[in-house]
């Protein structure tokens, strides 16, 4: 005689653990969001509006072509999560503030649906998508390469930026063995010619320490690949003062940007420590040989390309040794 | 001298739900069923049959090779021998016994005194150990003179686990603070058989009231230490325990005796101490009946064989529950019948409410390494996945799956919601199925 139902609950019976804590995907990329906020508000400060428009609308554009393509496609939608409005405010970053809405749009269509979907959406691109945009968008070289000035005279424009006064980046003398312009304190605070969202080093380290303290980020990639840039540039200064080109090295052009925001991306980085160690140090090491004997004059968005291409190889390499493995085995 | 292990998590601990609840006996039930698999190894065979009288403590089921016999909790009469369900999601041959409430003790049972026990030898401790049902009682239920003596000569550090780093249960906490002489006392048996002087208790911090309370009972020249570890899970787990209070590494694949180790829960020695002092063999044991939704938590100490359903009247629930586990909510197994009952290995039954819905359709891995961050047992948990759904055997077997512990800290921390837990129990199934026969055992000898 089998025992009478006491009850009848609705039960659910699932494999343990029955409890999750408390980070989703969403709450990840709403913390870089957060991290990136303010180097926004830097550039509007250097640039005008017209900084925070291009960012808005790359943002959306993103958005768009994610649910787009995975409506189309009849797959689950994936825009909740966030991580397009990442690579829309990425891609901004990386651009001139002059680019016109055009350009930067077709920039977030080749970052979600060509990089990105095409390769099976989030998580299995293999190439950071604003990055390999940005490289896409380079078929436009003089969109890419005009510079403003920053400053005040960027606010009356409010809009558009048709009277801005262009200038060179502190990139370009470098890459001529010149020390810029700018003072390093200008490098520091953000106040030179650049892409949109790279120039303030102090605002992307506020957003850096955020990630870090949020624990969403580990400081092995940021670490190694700042590290390796500046110990070649140290190693091999061009002019008299070593350390002023060092710094300069440092805080000029994406290396910030690039090492707590593009490199640290999850989906293109290693996921092993060591892994993680040598592809900042790759990055360092590629983003000097370009700056110092490429055409062009910047190679950090280069650089990490190139390393996202060896992640597989790198997480190989760095395999941790499992718990309770015999020490022979561990020293092989 | 604590070490920290790598990885791990900090889950809400949730112990203030039953923390402060003393144990409470629980009113004997009218039947109780009583499976006949209750440890690890060859299942009992029914001693009795539909119409037999019980008296308590009597062994109604027993069998040869790693086995340890079960005993019935209450006086009455075996109404029935058939298959009932159990924890597992099984069904197990189990004794039926209509409770007479008479509480007839057996005959057999004989309580010692302390000089009558100094005088027994380690052979004879494991015996008394063996008949009186004693298993590891934090959840894996491995019968405890197996791990006796075959840890005798190789053992040289004793660890008693009172970690219990699973949120919501305090079962171990409670037998500490309520029963420190007797925990303290059955340890000793246990020194006495590994015949070591000295042996470790580990508590995490999260217990100062069961350390003041086994603080007072140990004796300076016993040996005994206290060891507080800081609170992070899966702390309770064997090889991560042994490496938090020794730094040694217990060797893929192999046991803790490997590594001079043996490790205790604080149920077990207390049962040890029921067992040889009071000649009482394991019937009860104290359960944490706790919960998010529940009115009432409380430590109960429960005969064996007690149905779920009875324990869920006892302490009530506000909302209907959306998961009962037996055990927490890490390595808990979910219920679908609450027929089960309560066996030796059973420390918790946790009822939660739909509020603990988690659940992802289609998650999407973002590698971002946070399970590797986690794991104790430093596996690459993403890989596995991706190798599993991928049923790539080969790739498993490398990337060491058959090393993970099940403990859960992965699927807790991945942001993305994949069950990885899941993912691993199948792929270990699929390496289990995909193995070659193993070579046909040897006859039993004896």
């Amino acid at each position: 005689m089998a025992a009478p139902m006491k009850y009848f609950y609705e039960l659910t019976v699932s494999s343990s653990p029955h409890d999750h804590g408390p980070n989703t995907t969403q709450t990840i990329m709403r913390d870089v969001l957060i991290a990136l906020t303010p180097a926004l508000i830097g550039s509007v400060f250097f640039f005008g509006f017209r900084a925070l428009l291009v960012t808005m609308v790359s943002a959306a554009a993103c958005v768009f072509f994610e649910w787009g393509y995975r409506k189309l496609m009849k797959l689950d939608s994936t825009v909740y999560d966030l991580s397009a409005v990442v690579t829309g405010v990425l891609l901004a970053y990386v651009c001139p503030v002059t680019i016109p809405y055009w350009c930067i749009i077709i920039g977030d269509f080749f970052a979600i649906v060509v990089v990105k979907q095409l390769f099976g959406g989030i998580g299995k691109n293999f190439m950071n998508p604003a990055l390999a945009a940005r490289a896409f968008l380079f078929s436009w070289p003089v969109i890419m390469n005009t510079w403003v000035k920053p400053g005040i005279q960027n606010w009356a424009g409010l809009l558009s930026t048709a009277d801005a006064v262009t200038a060179a980046t502190p990139l370009a003398a470098m890459h001529l063995g010149k020390l810029p312009d700018a003072s390093l304190l200008d490098l520091f605070l953000g106040n030179v010619g650049g892409c949109l969202g790279e120039t303030s080093a102090l605002l992307l380290l506020v957003g850096g320490a955020y990630l870090l303290i949020r624990k969403v980020i580990s400081p092995r990639i940021p670490l190694a690949f700042i590290g390796t840039v500046a110990a070649l540039a140290f190693l091999f200064p061009q002019g008299n003062d070593r350390l002023t080109w060092m710094a300069m090295q440092v805080l000029g052009g994406g290396v910030m940007l690039g090492a707590i925001f593009m490199a640290t991306d999850y989906v293109t980085s290693p996921v092993t420590k060591w892994g993680q160690v040598l592809f900042g140090v790759g990055c360092g090491l590629i983003t000097i040989i370009i700056r110092y004997f490429g055409a062009y004059n910047e190679g950090v968005s280069y650089a990490i390309l190139v390393m996202n291409a060896c992640v597989v190889l790198l997480d190989k390499v760095g395999r941790p040794v499992k718990f309770g493995a015999p020490k022979k085995e561990a020293a092989k | 001298m604590a070490f920290s292990f790598f990885g791990g998590i900090h889950p809400k601990e949730n112990k203030f739900y039953a923390e402060g609840q003393r144990v409470q006996p629980f009113p004997e039930p009218d039947v109780l069923v009583i499976p006949m698999q209750q440890h690890i190894g060859a299942p009992c065979k029914p001693l009795v049959k539909k119409g037999d009288p019980v008296t308590v403590g009597q062994k109604i089921g027993d069998n040869q090779g790693l086995c340890v016999p079960v005993h019935a909790p209450v006086s009455g009469t075996v109404k029935a021998v058939e298959m009932r369900p159990h924890t597992s999601g099984m069904t197990v041959m189990s004794v039926v016994i209509e409770n007479d409430h008479l509480d007839t003790p057996c005959p057999d049972l004989t309580p010692r005194t302390p000089e009558e026990v100094d005088k027994l030898s380690p052979e004879e401790l494991m015996n008394i150990i063996r008949e009186g049902g004693v298993v590891g009682m934090g959840g894996a239920t491995f019968p405890t003179h197996v791990k006796l003596s075959s840890g005798i000569g190789k053992v040289d550090t004793i660890i008693v686990n009172v970690s219990e780093c699973e949120p919501y249960i305090v079962a171990d906490d409670r037998v500490c603070q309520e029963y420190p002489g007797d925990v303290i006392s059955g340890l000793q048996v246990v020194m006495k058989i590994l015949n070591l002087q000295s042996a470790h208790i580990a508590l995490e911090d999260n217990k100062p009231e069961a350390k003041r309370a086994l603080l007072s009972e140990i004796d300076p020249k016993t040996g005994i230490s206290v060891d507080i570890l800081p609170a992070k899970y899966p702390q309770g787990a064997e090889k991560q325990l042994i490496y938090a209070i020794t730094g040694r590494e217990v060797p893929s694949g192999g046991l803790p005796a490997a590594v001079g180790c043996a490790v205790f829960n604080a149920g077990t020695c207390k049962a040890i101490h029921d067992a040889v002092y009071d000649g009482m063999p394991l019937v009860r044991r104290i359960v944490t009946v706790s919960g998010d939704i529940v009115m009432q938590p409380m430590n109960l100490m429960v005969p064996l064989g007690t149905s779920f359903n009875d324990l869920l009247d006892a302490v009530g629930h506000s909302q209907n529950p959306y998961k009962v586990l037996s055990g927490g909510p890490m390595m808990g197994v979910a219920q679908f019948d609450l027929n089960v009952t309560v066996t030796k290995g059973v420390n918790a039954v946790t009822i939660l409410g739909a509020q603990n819905r988690f659940y992802v359709a289609n998650p999407h891995c973002i590698r971002c390494g946070k399970c590797m961050d986690a794991c104790p047992m430093h596996l690459m948990p993403l890989m596995m996945y991706q190798a599993e759904r991928k049923n790539d055997l080969e790739e498993l077997k490398a990337l060491n799956l058959l090393d993970c512990i099940e403990c859960g800290c992965c699927a807790y921390t991945c942001p993305a919601g994949i069950p990885l837990v899941q993912s691993f129990r199948t792929g270990k199934q699929r390496l289990r199925d995909a193995a070659p026969p193993r070579p046909a055992p040897a006859p039993a000898k004896s």
